[in-house]
């Protein structure tokens, strides 16, 4: 099993059947699929590329959101504009989406490395619709590999908001809802301290410690009073992963 | 100068390949998600600024090389914008109207960059950010269908270009096929631009090769994978090679076409009509 796989699956687990999910492509896409072929049959998906509802062919995975694979079968293309503008009246209920380097409140930098956004040490793409599935789903979740680079004190740049500084700045900002409610690694699952919105660990995946998550995280860690073990990939789970991404990839 | 499509999605490629041979200057390129073009514009020296969401092509070619140079070395402004923000800018141009009111991109450091200013609520007091329109002074776009007035029809999503023609100064269409006014007729629900809006119509079939025209073509994901191996090896050199084999030796489109092969477009179509269910 791949750190891929492992993400992908306890990823999916986090989504739940009959709900709307504004989906990032990569291993983002790839869990919300694996969650509709097995316990979510009719969540449905939202890309950004404009399209609503579509469903994901095995071995067919799209490598950007603007284009057939990713729009195959779907129920509506409203266009890019629209497609977010449902997000900002409410209807979506998770945002699904991975991160470059994200901080202690959950805020997430795609754009660049260093402290003067126009003479950056390193450009990286940029928001692309991040930001706003960040500002405009009902609750964010983040799907990324743990890595001590990734996890930060501070970010250099806010793309994408979460908690800001902690309780309060994000609703102070305007943001009327939302905000990252957990953030699923390669190494476990972490949740926000509900008082000082601080990253905590939730959950270890098998094999793994606390202190190991905290070697892997560049700021110091809230802990749960009662940090869960998930359970592991099962046959099940990774057997349909694996049928939707034959080529491999986004699996590693 | 907005370009129409997404990323490699109906991108007007033979009105950027014009471009490019006309070594036009000083442009500022407005695109929600910047390709290839993005980096030809580039590497030719025709862009000073590009105002986006995103710039590279994908995720299994990383980071683009030719993005990270232009920006890093200071050669190219890059201005980020939200996607759903850029799309505003392009609906508030569209609508005529100044600004549009939006939650996103509130609290974050996006909001400096393109300088938006907030605003409160005249009723409630909230805070909202004000995006300003974005008026084109050309757009490029590429279409599946025009008939003669310049009505053009789109298949597929949208994307955002009935919003870059209204707001857009001056309108260039390539389309894939000229149809008679009574086809327009028969399905004026498919029309997304009217003639009114559109300035000039040329014929392109193939015209965003090698990227996807939807239900027609996909994008070439060969073609990007040799053209990043050779920006990996060579870096911005081999944009350069490239522009002179593609957009500047062959004298029209369809000797550009010539290039990829019959074999490899007809490949393109199956691929499309497949995934389309066509």
């Amino acid at each position: 099993m791949t750190a891929a796989e492992l993400l992908a699956v306890v990823a999916a687990r986090e989504l739940r059947d009959d709900t709307t999910v504004f989906a990032g492509v990569g291993v983002p896409l790839l869990a919300a699929a694996l969650a509709r072929a097995r316990h979510a049959p009719r969540l449905t998906l939202v890309i950004e590329g404009g399209i609503i509802g579509p469903e994901i062919a095995p071995g067919r995975l799209p490598i950007s959101t603007n284009e057939m694979r990713a729009g195959r079968r779907a129920t509506m293309l409203p266009g890019i504009t629209d497609a977010f503008l449902f997000a900002q009246r409410g209807f979506v209920d998770v945002g699904f989406m991975g991160g470059a380097q994200i901080d202690r409140y959950g805020n997430i930098n795609t754009s660049v490395l260093g402290t003067d956004y126009w003479n950056p040490k390193v450009r990286l793409p940029g928001t692309g619709g991040a930001n706003d599935i960040a500002s405009l789903c009902r609750e964010v979740i983040i799907v990324t590999p743990h890595e001590r680079r990734r996890f930060v004190e501070r970010v250099d740049f806010v793309t994408s908001p979460a908690w800001l500084r902690g309780d309060g700045s994000r609703r102070a900002a305007g943001l009327l809802f939302g905000g990252v409610s957990r953030v699923v690694t390669t190494l476990g699952i972490l949740g926000f301290d509900p008082d000082s919105r601080r990253m905590r660990i939730e959950a270890v995946h098998p094999g793994v410690s606390v202190a190991t998550v905290r070697a892997h995280t560049g700021f110091e860690l809230v802990e749960a009073a009662h940090v869960a073990v998930t359970a592991p990939p099962s046959e099940e789970e990774l057997e349909a992963l694996r049928a939707l991404d034959p080529e491999r990839r986004f699996l590693g | 100068m907005a370009v129409g499509g997404c990323l490699f999605s109906r991108t007007p490629m033979a009105l950027v390949r014009e471009l490019l041979r006309q070594r036009r200057r000083g442009l500022t390129l407005a695109r929600n998600l910047t390709c290839t073009e993005g980096e030809f514009l580039m590497v030719a020296g025709a862009v000073e600024r590009i105002v986006t969401a995103w710039m590279s092509i994908g995720l299994p070619w990383g980071v683009s090389k030719i993005l990270r140079h232009f920006v890093e070395s200071g050669r190219v402004a890059l201005e980020e914008w939200s996607h759903l923000a850029l799309g505003l800018r392009f609906r508030a141009a569209a609508m005529g109207v100044p600004f549009l009111p939006t939650l996103t991109m509130l609290g974050s450091d996006l909001i400096a960059v393109g300088g938006t200013k907030t605003l409160q609520d005249p009723y409630t007091g909230a805070t909202l950010a004000a995006v300003p329109a974005l008026f084109p002074d050309v757009a490029l776009l590429h279409v599946h269908r025009a008939d003669r007035f310049g009505n053009c029809q789109i298949d597929g999503y949208p994307h955002m270009d009935a919003d870059i023609a209204q707001a857009a100064t001056t309108v260039l269409v390539t389309t894939e096929e000229i149809v008679s006014e009574e086809e327009t007729r028969r399905h004026p629900e498919r029309t997304v631009l009217p003639g009114f809006a559109v300035d000039a119509l040329v014929l392109a079939p193939f015209g965003a090769f090698p990227h996807e025209c939807y239900g027609l073509y996909e994008a070439d994901f060969d073609h990007f994978a040799e053209y990043t191996r050779a920006i990996d090896a060579r870096g911005p050199t081999a944009v350069a090679d490239y522009l002179e084999r593609y957009v500047y030796a062959p004298p029209t489109w369809g000797d550009y076409l010539d290039l990829f092969g019959g074999e490899r477009l007809a490949l393109q179509q199956r691929r499309a009509r497949e995934l389309v269910g066509a």
